[in-house]
């Protein structure tokens, strides 16, 4: 029965104690002889404590509670920040690299101070751990979604411990969200991916059929991606809910992995439970690429905004892949994560 | 003892008797003592005067010419500390004497002396004043005299300039601020014609000395406050009233003489001056009036360019003055500043023209809307659509908009109507009267006809249909009797006559149905609903949801069928199958942060709107029953949903609905519950 599936199906994170990384990181930089284009990136804006390039810097968030902030290029930890009192979960960056947001399993969300380090707000009201946060396009709003089925909306502006809103409209956990400029895309456990339309005034919920484990906007704004725990990945057009496009061939059956598009729309990713990252064209559904990150679940990846550069988290390490230069490098940089 | 004391002297007499109490002086005169006390004209003395020696002649001298200069008090004399100190009349202040003053003199006196030193016969030369006032001039000064210097001139070699450049009119003498240069005595000769000597040299110009003090307040530039000479004087520029005649000694004495050529400056005092005391145009005796009130000119005096007194702007018109004019003047306006010598290029400040105007150009703006219309809620678009973009001045009510009455402002912001008896309480008949009945039942015991008209009249209105909900049930401890009371209200609210005779219960007695009667009756009047006098002032409660309500609020849309989505997906079509849409108003402070417009800007809730729905308890579905079907067979409610063919997902929403305020973790706990109830009835 479904109903039963989705209650008892829980979905695991951080299946290794030793794990640390969730989101974003680098370890490693590494050329691919086979690969078109792989590059590590940041999906979060860096951080940029004297630096303002996009794409420069990481943050790393990882299960010893302390969010990490990286520098892409050299790979070297800039600066920790430790306030949680559980693993953290999820982060985000502000657009002018002046803020954190970071959430954790221990039901708060935090903003951080890039610079001092320091908690600016710790936010209570989840009813569980939160799985996910992000902020809006002015970083005026943190949006989070919990495993209580809510996503509250946190206003950064004013001195308020209450969230603005609380969406409640979801019937199970909150797995993702994705916030664009009037539009923020839920994606639950109960099987249902929900746009709420902040201009319209509307919500439109997409049936998908089992456990959501990411969602995401398409670069150009008209279509959305999901993926989910019958190891699909669909590409949903956001008018109308057709499917655009269905990508298999991964394995996504117990863990909350990402996908995501590449930085032009051209290509799908996914993580696989099967240690590695797989490529498809957008188009036409077929496979490039499949990437041997390594032996165990790559939990994470991440496009970079504007390059293609790829970033993958796997077993404490991230490694960042760029697209093939004309002569290989074997330039490595490697980039421990602290193991918990 | 006596005795012993007067060893030395002489033996001890006896005491002396009066008579033989004399004295005598040195030569054994006996002594005549005056007065009552030993002393007198002469004591002393001996009728001398004055002296031992007695009287002596001298010559006169007379003290008549030296009493002035022998002053035996000074006024000093007369004043005490308050005086003395530093804000009395005589402050005693330290101050170096004139010998070790400084060579700085006195600039008042400087400028004094130079002023006079032109008036005076012999034109740039002090000797009169150096014949009289000492001449405290330093080393340097005098050493400069010797070698040709005078006053006023300056220090340098000598130079030569034109003659005519150093001439300064008298009447401007007496303006400047610093002393004209005198030329040598030599030039003083050539007043008249333009011969210029070629082998003259004149001094030079002497240096203004520039007044170094720095400007510690916060005036501005070259304000000099308030002259109380001239303001008591009243000039033509004060607007004082003088009380006193220009001529009376008094304004000489105390304001001190003026120059000739202002003593008639001032206007003649008093209206038509010599107003007496008996005469009746008096009203303004101390109105001021000044000659020049009387300047205008009639006609004439326009320019003859036709520019009736329009002056161009500065720039255009300075070159026909005269410059050096002009800096004299700007001199003397602000102190200290002069005109500059460069002007200021016009090219750098920058003038630009105008921009050119298309042909086709009307200065109306008109308000474009600033969201595509096809991005936005529909209610916005209406909105934009309507608006004209400008501020509404449609039909302005007669008052303007403090003059609407709140009828007229109710249709202005589009709000329905209240319902409710529009009653006042002093109104309608039927209220005062029913107030007074309800009050005096006795005096004005109205029939039992009167009372049952009124009764329908009261419950078959308009208001009373529209009430819905509960009323006052008067006899709720006896339910036959109030069921009967509840028939009898319905009818009458339909308006039948004969509802009291209908709703009585057949079986009483003729006596008790009497009674009913009028109970029913007086609690109908009583009772009655929102029109009674004060009824317009008060409005029902707000329903307490709580646990004794019987409805919960759930979202008005609901999902379509669950397992149509199913079977969709597994057909991989999505799209209209798959896709659900809703109504879900945003928060006001969200939208704000998003930089979006509300969408739905009046709406008073946020999230999906709700409607209130008959909770359901699982006990509703309890059955005793074993048979599947009987547990699966509920009424079906007012929801969307149908009759569902699975009860899983039934029970599901109405465990929902039923905790939905409760929250998740306790909806875990139930449903835990609830799978097993489940499986224990599988089981079954």
């Amino acid at each position: 029965m479904v109903r039963t599936q989705t209650n008892t199906h829980t979905v695991r994170y951080d299946c290794c104690s030793t794990w640390s990384c969730l989101c974003i990181y680098i370890t490693r930089f590494r050329c691919f002889s086979s690969s078109h284009f792989l590059s590590t990136h940041l999906s979060p804006p860096p951080l940029s404590l004297s630096f303002s390039a996009d794409g420069n810097y990481l943050l790393s968030c990882g299960s010893d509670k302390s969010l990490k902030l990286w520098s892409v290029s050299r790979g070297t930890l800039l600066k920790t920040y430790s306030g949680h009192g559980y693993e953290v979960l999820d982060a985000d960056g502000s657009y002018d690299n002046s803020q954190l947001c970071s959430c954790s399993s221990d039901k708060t969300v935090i903003l951080w101070d890039v610079a001092t380090g320091q908690v600016t707000r710790k936010l209570r009201g989840h009813a569980g751990k939160v799985n996910c946060v992000q902020f809006n396009e002015e970083a005026t709003v943190i949006l989070s979604g919990s495993i209580d089925g809510t996503v509250r909306c946190w206003d950064t502006r004013s001195r308020k411990f209450d969230p603005i809103q609380i969406l409640d409209e979801a019937q199970d956990g909150v797995s993702s969200l994705k916030v664009s400029e009037h539009e923020l895309l839920t994606g639950s456990v109960d099987g249902r991916v929900r746009r709420y339309d902040l201009r319209m005034g509307q919500l439109h919920v997409d049936f998908i059929n089992s456990p959501i484990t990411c969602v995401c906007f398409s670069a150009d704004g008209q279509c959305t991606l999901t993926s989910s725990l019958d190891s699909t990945v669909r590409l949903l057009d956001k008018s109308t809910g057709e499917m655009l496009g269905e990508y298999t061939g991964h394995k996504m059956k117990g863990y909350k992995l990402d996908c995501c598009l590449s930085s032009k729309d051209t290509h799908v990713l996914s993580c696989s439970e099967d240690g590695h990252v797989y490529c498809w064209d957008l188009v036409e559904g077929s496979l490039m690429l499949k990437l041997p990150v390594g032996k165990a679940v790559v939990q994470s990846l991440s496009f970079h905004p504007s390059e293609t550069r790829l970033l993958t988290a796997m077993e404490g390490r991230v490694q960042v892949w760029g697209a093939e230069p004309e002569e290989t490098e074997e330039e490595v940089v490697v980039v421990q994560q602290e193991k918990a | 003892m006596m005795s012993d004391f007067s060893k030395n002297h002489e033996p001890l007499r006896k005491p002396v008797p009066l008579y033989e109490q004399t004295v005598k002086d040195e030569k054994g005169r006996y002594q005549r003592f005056h007065g009552a006390f030993t002393g007198g004209f002469s004591a002393g003395y001996f009728n001398t005067v004055g002296t031992k020696e007695g009287w002596t002649p001298a010559t006169f001298v007379s003290s008549r010419q030296q009493k002035a200069g022998r002053q035996n008090a000074r006024p000093e004399d007369f004043m005490d500390e308050e005086d003395l100190g530093d804000h009395g009349i005589a402050p005693r202040q330290i101050t170096t004497t004139a010998d070790f003053a400084s060579g700085r003199k006195d600039v008042i006196r400087d400028k004094a002396r130079a002023i006079t030193s032109l008036s005076a016969p012999i034109p740039g030369d002090t000797v009169l004043e150096d014949l009289v006032a000492p001449a405290r001039s330093s080393m340097g000064v005098e050493l400069l005299r010797k070698m040709g210097w005078k006053d006023g001139q300056g220090v340098g070699p000598r130079v030569k300039r034109r003659l005519c450049k150093q001439r300064a009119d008298s009447a401007t003498r007496a303006f400047g601020s610093a002393s004209p240069p005198n030329g040598s005595s030599e030039s003083q000769d050539e007043e008249d014609g333009e011969f210029v000597p070629e082998n003259v040299t004149f001094a030079p110009k002497d240096v203004t000395p520039i007044d170094f003090t720095p400007k510690v307040d916060l005036h501005g530039l070259g304000y000099r406050g308030l002259n109380p000479l001239a303001a008591l004087r009243g000039g033509p520029g004060a607007g004082h009233i003088n009380l006193f005649t220009m001529d009376s000694d008094r304004t000489n004495s105390l304001f001190g003489e003026d120059r000739k050529g202002q003593r008639r400056r001032g206007g003649v005092a008093g209206q038509g001056f010599g107003v007496g005391a008996m005469e009746d145009d008096d009203e303004d005796i101390y109105h001021r009036d000044i000659m020049s009130n009387y300047d205008t000119v009639l006609g004439g005096e326009e320019p003859g360019n036709g520019l009736y007194g329009w002056t161009a702007p500065q720039q255009y018109n300075r070159k026909k003055k005269d410059h050096s004019k002009d800096a004299a003047y700007l001199g003397k306006i602000l102190e200290g500043f002069t005109l500059a010598s460069d002007k200021l290029e016009t090219k750098t400040v920058g003038i630009f023209p105008p921009p050119n105007l298309p042909r086709d150009f009307r200065p109306v703006h008109y308000f474009r809307p600033v969201v595509d219309l096809s991005s936005v809620s529909p209610m916005v678009a209406q909105a934009l659509q309507t608006s004209r973009g400008h501020m509404a001045q449609e039909e302005p009510s007669k008052g303007g908009r403090h003059q609407l009455d709140s009828a007229q402002r109710r249709e202005l912001l589009g709000e329905a109507t209240l319902q409710g008896a529009d009653c006042s309480l002093y109104s309608s008949e039927t209220c005062r009267h029913n107030k007074m009945s309800l009050l005096n039942p006795s005096r004005f015991a109205p029939h039992a006809e009167q009372q049952q008209q009124e009764a329908l009249s009261v419950w078959s209105g308009p208001t009373a249909q529209a009430q819905t909900g509960q009323t006052f049930k008067p006899f709720e401890r006896t339910p036959h009797k109030q069921a009967r009371y509840d028939l009898y209200i319905d009818q009458l609210k339909q308006g039948d006559r004969d509802a009291l005779e209908l709703s009585l219960d057949p079986t009483m007695t003729e006596w008790e149905r009497g009674r009913e009667r009028d109970e029913f009756v007086r609690a109908a009047l009583l009772y009655k609903p929102s029109s009674s006098s004060l009824s317009c002032r008060f409005t029902r409660g707000k329903q307490d949801d709580g646990v004794e309500a019987d409805t919960v609020e759930v979202t008005r849309d609901q999902e379509n069928d669950v397992d149509d989505k199913q079977a969709a997906v597994k057909m991989k079509m999505f799209g209209k199958l798959t896709r659900d849409t809703f109504e879900w108003h945003p928060d006001n402070l969200l939208c704000k942060r998003f930089n979006i417009p509300d969408p739905y800007p009046g709406s008073g809730f946020v999230g999906m709107p709700k409607v209130k729905r008959d909770k359901f308890s699982v006990f509703n579905f309890l059955t005793v029953s074993e048979s599947p079907t009987a547990s699966a067979s509920p009424a079906p409610q007012g929801n969307k949903q149908s009759v569902p063919l699975y009860p899983d997902t039934f029970y599901l929403k109405c465990y929902r609905e039923e905790f939905q305020s409760v929250g998740a973790l306790t909806f875990i706990v139930y449903y835990q519950i609830y799978s097993l109830f489940n499986l224990i009835t599988r089981l079954n």
